[in-house]
């Protein structure tokens, strides 16, 4: 056994030092047209060396190690402890969430600019985030091409800005809307699919999405994008220093304050928080509805949902459209706040950030999702050393998520109704 | 006479680039046929074998070795080898933990593998695209005058002569060899075969390990065709590869060879006849459309869902 677990180590390590040494030990330089190879500096060096000898022990200790993790105390006492009356814990995740919001209605006021523009953007992803865990996370459908309704949404916005001089409450509704035709008029033969062709098919029609963009240089402008998005106003008040359109008044002036580029930060903070709230509850009212039920029962069981009557089409179409409706609010929003839009943002990559948050959050769970989504985007900005070390981590984060712990961080419960129990 | 070279050498670019797809899709093939999952990372071990090579090529041409066989074999065999290491270490590290959990689980961890391994290039070598030395120039010219002349190098001969060999290797192996007789019983019947004594673990590694080294083979030719390569090189090509063997019915190795041909050639004509930018919408429609209509692909079985 002994003389075996050996082998199998040293085997390991040899493997690890294959893979590591050659990418990482030797560095290619393109001068010009020649290429040249310079070895790595000797702390790689040492490191690639480390890794290997990390893997050997490992692996020849492994059932000490697994043994010892295992007797470590569980760091929540609680845990042992009987769960929490559901309608209790409901009561108080609601008031938590209210006290949540509320804190972020007022929080712009107090911090810099720079930390408010973050702000929306995490909100931008929660708003996703959230979508997407109607389609993955509640109906079980993998959709990797959800940056596509995304961008029908931005471009929608952009493009209607750009032909029509159309304002940012009025593109609002009409680009969700269209993002939920495109999902609609996707779903409808696609998602007869078994799961994973299906993951592939959406994947092939977000690039499709992408280099349509890219390519039709006459509409989109092509790899250069659209530009001079129009910011939102306020009850035809606008937030620059001058006013743009006829008709309208600045907000500064109405107010009798002086003018401060803040303003539209904040109001446009503000925007995504009331829309994120907005898409919150929409879904949350949806999970408790019947057709949410249905989402839930056709991901657990195919078979006996069907047998229990319930439209396999109608059911993954509502979740699949309505997720696409929600990106498609995302992407409005996203062309407001930059007021340049090109295909560029809406690359399989972002895509896969907004799964891997729905991943890490805890597939279904709203609250998960919401932690999930602010940590993957403030954490990058908090730890700039590390922010090439960014996407390596996600990958790497996917799979340990999946391999130790596929519920997620904070996993769904249920909606159940417990029997009181008789004295 | 135009039209027939124009119309002979868009096929003849289209059969190179469809026999790398071939390669490529055979790992798809063979280990969605035993486990039931895609691979997704199958386009960044084929991106990891193109920079090996590249490392062997240079590091050979600095210690001043200018043979070329020598150069292309030990360079095919460095790619093969990390390759493979890797398709080992994913399957250990990534798949083999979720195997048999629910469906989506392996491909999102499939999907984060692949994320992390185009970072983990494009940390330790950059982000820019490495030119790669056209090794083998030169070809044969038909056509006269100042028409259109009809090229075929000696680089496309090398790659549908290395394909063929590849092919005919593992057509055998899969058929003759005792490991490729227990692959063929895996992809049958997981829990059947290893009733009747199979290591299944070993049989699903050597899957992994085999589709690894094809991929290999074709980044070598492939980042030689196309002169440079890049982190995100294996992503399209991983997409493109995958299209193929869908449209020859993934799970079968003819049919992923097939595919490969088939795709290549529908690219080669659209970049040719219609525009090039569009060559990726037409393979894409291509899979949507496959699977839509004909899921099982060209020849692939009819599956039958089980209550």
């Amino acid at each position: 056994m002994a003389a075996n677990n050996f082998r199998h180590a040293l085997f390991c390590a040899f493997i690890t030092l294959i893979i590591s040494y050659p990418i990482i030990g030797f560095n290619l330089e393109a001068q010009g047209i020649n290429v040249t190879l310079t070895g790595a500096d000797a702390s790689t060096i040492v490191m690639v060396l480390l890794a290997a000898l990390i893997v050997f022990l490992f692996q020849m200790f492994r059932e000490q190690i697994m043994g010892g993790l295992k007797s470590i105390p569980h760091p929540l006492p609680q845990s042992n402890k009987e769960p929490m009356a559901e309608n209790r814990r409901a009561k108080i995740e609601s008031w938590v969430l209210t006290g949540i919001v509320i804190f972020a209605l007022f929080w712009p006021f107090l911090v810099s600019r720079g930390s408010v523009d973050l702000a929306t953007l995490v909100l931008i992803y929660i708003m996703l985030a959230l979508g997407l865990n109607v389609v993955v996370g509640l109906a079980g459908l993998l959709d990797l091409g959800y940056v596509a309704f995304y961008a029908v949404g931005a471009y929608t916005f952009a493009l209607l800005s750009q032909y029509t001089g159309i304002s940012f409450w009025l593109a609002l509704p009409i680009g969700a809307l269209l993002a939920a035709l495109f999902g609609l008029v996707l779903g409808f033969p696609v998602l007869r699919l078994r799961g994973d062709y299906l993951a592939i098919v959406t994947l092939g029609f977000g690039e499709i999405i992408r280099i349509l963009l890219n390519n039709w240089t006459t509409l989109t402008g092509g790899p250069n994008g659209i530009g001079g998005i129009p910011d939102p106003t306020l009850f035809g008040m606008e937030f620059g220093r001058r006013v743009k359109e006829e008709g309208n008044t600045s907000f500064h002036e109405t107010f009798g304050i002086a003018y401060s580029g803040e303003h539209k930060v904040i109001f446009l903070y503000l925007i995504a928080l009331v829309l994120a709230v907005f898409t919150a509850l929409v879904i949350r009212r949806f999970m408790r509805m019947p057709v949410g039920r249905a989402w839930e029962a056709l991901r657990e069981d195919e078979i006996a949902a069907r047998s229990l009557g319930l439209s396999r089409t109608a059911v993954k179409l509502s979740a699949f459209t309505i997720g696409a409706f929600f990106a498609g609010f995302a992407g409005t929003v996203f062309a407001s706040k930059q007021g340049f839009i090109s295909p560029e943002s809406f690359v399989f990559l972002e895509s896969a950030i907004i799964l891997a948050i729905v991943v890490l959050g805890g597939m279904g769970s709203q609250i998960g999702v919401v932690l999930a989504a602010i940590a993957v985007t403030i954490l990058p900005e908090l730890a700039r050393e590390f922010s090439e070390y960014r996407m390596l981590i996600f990958g790497a984060a996917m799979v340990l998520m999946m391999v130790w712990r596929p519920q997620g961080l904070m996993p769904m419960r249920r909606i159940h109704i417990e029997l009181k129990r008789q004295e | 006479m135009q039209d027939l070279l124009y119309f002979s050498q868009q096929l003849i670019n289209g059969l190179t680039i469809g026999s790398t797809y071939a390669l490529i899709a055979i790992g798809y093939t063979m280990v969605y046929g035993i486990i039931g999952m895609i691979n997704f990372a199958h386009g960044e071990i084929y991106m990891i074998g193109a920079y090996t090579a590249l490392i062997a090529i240079t590091g050979l041409a600095s210690l001043g070795i200018a043979w070329l066989p020598l150069i292309l074999i030990v360079a095919l065999l460095c790619a093969m080898l990390v390759s493979s290491s890797m398709g080992w270490a994913v399957e250990r590290v990534a798949y083999r933990p979720v195997r048999g959990r629910h469906r989506l689980i392996p491909l999102i961890s499939a999907i984060g593998m692949s994320i992390f391994l185009q970072n983990y290039v494009h940390l330790a070598q950059g982000s820019r695209n490495i030119g790669f030395p056209a090794l083998i120039d030169g070809g044969f010219n038909f056509g006269s005058g100042d028409g259109f002349q009809m090229s075929l190098s000696y680089m496309q001969i090398t790659i549908f002569i290395t394909t063929l060999i590849c092919m005919t290797a593992l057509s055998l192996f899969i058929s003759r060899s005792r490991t490729g007789r227990a692959c063929r019983a895996v992809s049958q019947d997981l829990g059947m075969a290893s009733l009747l004594g199979i290591d299944t673990n070993r049989i699903i590694s050597a899957t992994f390990v085999i589709g690894a080294a094809l991929a290999a083979v074709a980044g070598l030719l492939l980042g030689m065709y196309y002169g440079s390569v890049d982190p995100l090189f294996g992503f399209i090509a991983g997409l493109k590869a995958f299209t193929a063997a869908v449209l020859g019915g993934i799970g079968s190795i003819p049919g992923a060879m097939l595919g490969g041909l088939i795709l290549g050639v529908a690219e080669s004509m659209t970049s040719g006849y219609l525009s090039g930018e569009y060559k990726d919408v037409i393979s894409f429609s291509l899979l949507i459309l496959i699977l839509l209509f004909k899921p099982t692909g060209l020849l692939g079985k009819p599956e039958v869902e089980k209550i």
